[in-house]
């Protein structure tokens, strides 16, 4: 598949949310709102569930389903909100030593005057920092869209998995086409030169794992549940300190070069 | 818009921006007269350098690049680069990369838009790092979040505080998803720092946006800015286009972000080596 087929396939209408593999995967799932600072975010959704029986802190970025839905979750663009809620209920996580899981899918972190205003920088950035000591794991799965740091302030992981046709990039093939280009017309290229698809990320080590995609989802949450569970189960095993250790050097490593 | 919900497009509404302010802010010195951007006052260059690249007039703070910051901050003779033999490469061979970097080494005589390394201020031995508006509008790709983490695992191992400079239109899109990391990677680097008990003051300048305003930019123990820099997650033209309205006047100024809480203060470059030097003394850690 060419990859802007990919970026279409990942933003597809009727491609299961957030929510739907929250209730598909967990048992028990309670939710929590608000980051107790301003608001309650909608455009991402955290709680608390079981995982064959094993309690985890859950949190997904919900686009929403219909139109009402989806213009009350910012189509799943958070504002600063969304991320102090998250951030939150992982402490939470710490505390209580809950394995976090987390599913991305957004278009990116809101661009607006609110957010900017209440530090849409600042809340993505004290994430990455918080995320990396977190003392509890942490997986990040991405169902739909993985859009640049609105992603990547919920995948700061001890193994970050994709699904199939899914994407991750630094900014979206339109994005980039518009501002390298000044062409709308090369989202194509853009798309391509990207290198945005599973495959691109696990070769570049990026991610640990691509979830291969079958036409029924159901399919997907099975196995999900059992490959979630074995990891969250071997990670919860090892001391803190090499945890802590691995995350770092997971991310260490990325772009090192010689020299 | 296509634009909708793209944290990244900001930073290239700003390099577009800034283009033609970057090809003359190298021949400066080279020239007789600047005009000042702000109040079109008409500038001696040799003057305008002596005055630490701010004009006399209305305060206007120029941009300057990093060697032009190290001799203004650092005391003389104290700075030793580290890593400066780093270099970028074009790993996703990204249409038309290897000319914009070539030109950028061109603009900024730099090889990267970090220069890394030791040095004093006030006396205070400190760990730097200093983004250089004119490679690449200092974006983040692998060799920037490379030198910035190594200097913070420098710094951690030798217990010595780190002083930043950021300029950044954010992640550099040539280097894809590896320029993301990049953020992730800094900010883990920072925050062992930080957990050791170490200071870190990040010094924001005109502008700082994108991906690295959303990592190492706002992890600061202590976060001063210069006056009016722009400092935001996403770029001006982006907001407009998604909130349909004209932003007010001043809005992702360092002025707007003390009043919103997102720094400590505005501090002018005449100043901000003393202040520095405060800082760093305040901090001063006991044996």
């Amino acid at each position: 598949m060419e990859a802007y087929e990919r970026v279409l396939t990942a933003r597809a209408k009727g491609r299961p949310s957030g929510l739907s593999f929250i209730t598909n995967i967990f048992e028990d799932f309670v939710e929590f709102h608000g980051d107790r600072r301003f608001a309650d975010d909608k455009a991402i959704v955290a709680g608390i569930a079981r995982l064959c029986g094993m309690p985890v802190t859950v949190i997904a970025h919900e686009k929403g389903s219909d139109t009402q839905d989806k213009v009350e979750r910012n189509f799943g663009s958070a504002h600063p909100e969304g991320y102090r809620k998250a951030l939150r209920q992982m402490k939470l996580a710490e505390k209580f030593r809950r394995p976090v899981v987390c599913f991305i899918d957004t278009s990116g972190a809101f661009p607006g005057i609110g957010a900017e205003e209440r530090g849409q920088a600042q809340a993505i950035a004290e994430n990455l920092m918080e995320m990396m000591t977190l003392k509890t794991p942490i997986l990040a799965v991405l169902i739909g869209e993985g859009g640049s740091g609105g992603a990547l302030a919920l995948a700061v992981a001890d193994e970050v998995w994709m699904l199939q046709n899914t994407i991750y990039s630094v900014i979206s093939p339109e994005g980039c086409a518009s501002i390298l280009w000044k062409d709308a017309s090369r989202v194509k290229e853009a798309a391509e030169s990207l290198r945005l698809t599973a495959e691109d990320l696990l070769e570049f080590g990026v991610i640990e794992r691509i979830i291969k995609e079958p036409e029924d989802f159901s399919e997907i949450y099975v196995r999900l549940r059992e490959q979630i569970y074995e990891t969250v189960s071997k990670h919860r095993a090892l001391p803190v300190e090499t945890l802590l250790d691995n995350r770092y050097k997971r991310f260490r490593k990325l772009g090192v070069r010689e020299a | 818009m296509l634009e909708k919900g793209l944290f990244k497009k900001p930073n290239n509404p700003l390099e577009i921006h800034e283009k033609a302010v970057d090809a003359q802010q190298p021949s400066i010195p080279e020239e007789m007269c600047v005009s000042c951007p702000s109040c079109k006052e008409t500038l001696f260059a040799n003057e305008l350098e002596e005055n630490l690249s701010v004009c006399h007039r209305c305060g206007h703070h120029f941009r300057v690049g990093a060697r032009q910051r190290i001799g203004i901050m650092l005391d003389p003779d104290t700075f030793t680069e580290f890593y400066g033999h780093m270099s970028s490469t074009n790993i996703l061979r990204f249409p038309e990369y290897e000319k914009k970097l070539q030109k950028a080494a061109d603009a900024s005589g730099e090889k990267e838009a970090v220069v890394c390394g030791t040095g004093r201020i006030g006396g205070f031995s400190v760990a730097v790092f200093v983004m250089d508006h004119l490679f690449m509008m200092g974006s983040m790709g692998t060799v920037v979040g490379e030198k910035i983490t190594r200097i913070f695992e420098y710094a951690t191992e030798h217990s010595l505080p780190v002083v930043g400079f950021t300029v950044s239109g954010g992640a550099r899109m040539q280097e894809g998803i590896l320029s993301l990391m990049q953020m992730a990677k800094t900010s883990a680097a920072v925050k062992r720092h930080s957990d050791a008990g170490n200071l870190y003051i990040t010094v924001i300048t005109d502008p700082t946006s994108g991906g690295v305003t959303a990592s190492f930019a706002m992890e600061g123990d202590v976060i001063v800015s210069e006056p009016k820099a722009f400092i935001g997650f996403a770029g001006p033209v982006v907001i407009e286009q998604t909130m349909r309205q004209k932003l007010p006047e001043g809005f992702q100024r360092a002025e707007l972000l003390l009043e919103k809480g997102f720094v400590d203060d505005i501090v002018k470059r005449k100043d901000l080596k003393a202040y520095l030097a405060r800082l760093l003394d305040l901090h001063r850690r006991r044996a």
